[in-house]
């Protein structure tokens, strides 16, 4: 995903609301972003019921350090697929509603306790698997988890570190093989 | 490449391109036989796969809808995705890590080595191993199979250190870098591997075997070939002489067709090759074909397959390199004693970070669950494969209720696990994780039984007809001229990855089809 797509400016007024914040000083995506601050603009969400889900997403998948962009991008995701699906827009608008006001502001024990009352609903199942599937496909949480992903551009891994962990003896030559020659 | 007309009834028609239908495209084209290669998939290459671990997913895997029922643990965690395998051409070998074990004798004759295990089909193969053997060894020679006929081994990963230092101090001898249809160097006009991972998502380089770009244009290029790309094979036909003489498709546009046959070989793998015999069904033969004994889609195997995570407090950063680049040899075998019967491997395994937290660990979220992909740098993983008992309920069936896009009854997957299946995997996963503390892991996870990547024995090959659906040959034992021509003809499970068996079979199959037509048996 480009984080270009994330931060890109308002350029038309919508019905759903926004999501804003700041990027950590030397976070991956500030050197790569023309400002620190990022917007996500929301389709069908207001910007209430965004928050409301970004600590749902963050209850579920509590990564302290990893910045909100991150999460940000899932409520993105989330919303995205609410404003082409009604079912899925009634069911997160339902769940929302369903936690309540107080819930994106109280502590993460409350939260957990919530989520735990309605976690065989289909609200949170569905949020649970697009919470996973958004949140740990993206470049800021390849950076936070030290995923290096695709290395095919950079020719492998084979002179790149494939066997660069130095913590256990080398396995002998009989049980593993040659490098190949370049 | 060959235009072969619908109405000619001479070509032998094959559904699928797979390892089985891939192969056997090749091995008929070369002797000079015309054959229509029917695929469900689109046709990808090595520039059109993708990097992107869910891009692909959705690029290579057969998405169609399933249902599922039983105790197996995919059911409760996967429910709309019983197997993970490919439409695509090229099949499941696009897919595939490559890993290409044998299974052993005493495996081969399963029913004599396990005795008369109560709750199971077991049945002995109808082939001598010593057969097999030689089959085995022409496969491997095939594919470039590392650690044998003088191809070197793999180098070591970080993530297959670990492994293996684990494995010594265990006592395990027979631990390296794996048996592998990945080449180490160039071979066959093919790139050596550059340990780049996303084996799962199609080899980049294509230093990994499959016929995507191996067998099927080597085949096109003989001139006798006629692939059929985004064609759904929907019923077989036959004649009044009982003998299946036409395949009925739809196209890229769902229009139907209808291609004249002299020889059917199906090659859908396990789970779509019994539900084609069982929705040609007729007059003639009520309960689909090659069913007179009511075994087609029974006795269903997918393997013990289980992830076991090692959690470090240093980086083994486990996704640098070939997927499955490593193998303990020691637990294949059979030793009542521990339990249950029959044996296992252990192999290396890492999954991409997108990936991981769905079907690597078990369900969950909030602190624990996060906390264990904070680690993801420090994961060290193994995959169990073991072989799982067939079981005559265990079985594909078409869906009273569910259909296709074309209106079909989609296939239905009811999988109990046998005691046996269940002390296996006990021993399997318990023997993973004391691996992983004997070299200082902070915590192990035992994970998730995945969507079955090895499906096998829904048409499997009997020496009693009664047992089964093929005969030695992959041959049906109700009609001469339909074939079986992939996993589903296994006889039992064994406890290797089936590709290498699978192509060591077709080649067997082909000389077989071959001489047969030549003396008008068929």
């Amino acid at each position: 995903m480009n984080p270009a797509l994330i931060l890109q400016r308002r350029e038309f007024l919508k019905a759903g609301g926004v999501l804003t914040g700041i990027l950590a000083a030397g976070s991956p995506l500030a050197l790569l972003a023309p400002t620190r601050t990022w917007a996500v603009e929301l389709a069908t969400l207001t910007s209430a019921e965004g928050a409301t889900l970004m600590a749902m997403a963050r209850t579920i998948a509590p990564h302290d350090k990893l910045e909100d962009a991150a999460y940000a991008l899932v409520i993105q995701g989330i919303d995205g697929q609410a404003s082409k699906d009604a079912e899925l827009k009634k069911l997160v608008k339902d769940g929302i509603q369903g936690l309540g006001p107080d819930f994106a502001a109280a502590s993460e024990a409350k939260r957990v306790a919530a989520l735990k009352k309605i976690e065989p609903s289909p609200f949170f199942q569905t949020t649970r698997v697009k919470t996973l599937q958004i949140l740990y496909s993206s470049p800021i949480a390849y950076a936070y988890f030290g995923y290096e992903g695709e290395a095919f551009s950079k020719g492998g891994y084979l002179y790149r570190g494939l066997n660069d962990l130095h913590w256990l003896p080398d396995v002998p030559a009989e049980d593993a093989g040659p490098m190949p020659v370049a | 490449m060959a235009k072969i007309e619908p109405s000619d009834a001479g070509a032998v028609v094959i559904v699928g391109s797979g390892a089985g239908g891939g192969t056997l495209a090749h091995e008929l084209t070369r002797r000079g036989i015309k054959v229509v290669l029917l695929e469900a998939g689109k046709r990808e290459s090595i520039a059109t796969f993708s990097q992107d671990p869910g891009v692909a997913f959705g690029q290579l895997t057969w998405l169609d809808p399933r249902t599922l029922s039983g105790t197996w643990g995919v059911t409760r965690d996967f429910p709309t995705l019983p197997a993970w395998i490919a439409k695509t051409v090229g099949g499941t070998t696009v897919h595939w890590t490559a890993a290409t074990p044998r299974d052993r004798e005493w495996e081969v004759t399963a029913r004599t080595s396990y005795g008369n295990l109560a709750g199971t089909s077991l049945i002995d193969w109808p082939i001598p191993y010593a057969e097999l053997k030689n089959y085995y060894q022409l496969a491997e020679r095939r594919m470039g199979v590392t650690r044998r006929n003088g191809v070197p081994g793999m180098p070591a990963s970080n993530n297959f250190k670990v492994m293996y230092a684990g494995a010594k101090k265990l006592g395990y001898k027979r631990v390296h870098t794996g048996y592998l249809a990945i080449n180490p160097k160039p071979f066959d006009g093919r790139a050596f591997c550059i340990q780049q991972g996303f084996c799962a998502q199609g080899c980049k380089t294509g230093a990994k075997w499959s016929t995507l770009y191996t067998e099927i244009p080597r085949a096109e290029a003989t001139g006798n070939l006629d692939l059929r790309i985004q064609c759904m094979a929907t019923r077989i036909e036959h004649g009044t002489d009982g003998r299946v003489n036409a395949v009925v498709y739809r196209d890229a546009q769902g229009n139907e067709q209808r291609q004249k046959a002299r020889i059917v070989c199906v090659a859908g793998n396990a789970i779509e090759t019994p539900r084609l015999l069982l929705l040609s069904e007729s007059s003639k033969y009520p309960h689909g074909l090659a069913n007179s004994t009511d075994q087609v889609g029974r006795n269903y195997t997918h393997h013990i397959i289980n992830f076991v995570w090692g959690v470090f407090d240093k980086p083994v950063r486990a996704w640098r390199g070939a997927t499955l680049a490593g193998l303990i040899e020691d637990p294949q075998v059979n030793e009542p004693k521990r339990g249950f019967v029959g044996g296992y491997h252990f192999e290396l395994c890492s999954l991409d970070l997108p990936t991981f937290p769905l079907v690597g660990i078990p369900y969950g979220w909030g602190r624990d669950f996060a906390s264990v992909i904070d680690n993801f740098a420090n994961i060290a993983g193994i995959l169990v494969n073991g072989e799982d008992m067939p079981r005559a309920d265990n079985r594909i069936t078409l869906d009273p209720k569910v259909r296709d896009s074309h209106g079909l009854p989609v296939a239905h997957v009811h999988v109990d696990e046998h005691p046996n299946d269940i002390a296996l995997r006990n021993h399997a996963t318990e023997q993973a994780a004391r691996l992983y503390e004997a070299v200082g892991a902070k915590r192990t996870i035992k994970g998730n039984t995945p969507p079955a990547t090895h499906n096998m024995g829904t048409a499997r090959m009997s020496k009693d007809p009664r047992d089964g659906v093929t005969n030695a040959w992959g041959q049906t034992h109700d009609i001469k001229n339909l074939f079986v021509s992939d996993g589903s003809m296994l006889s039992t499970a064994g406890s290797a990855n089936p590709t290498l068996t699978i192509v060591a079979l077709v080649l067997r199959q082909a000389e077989y089809i071959s001489r047969e037509m030549t003396a008008r048996n068929i």
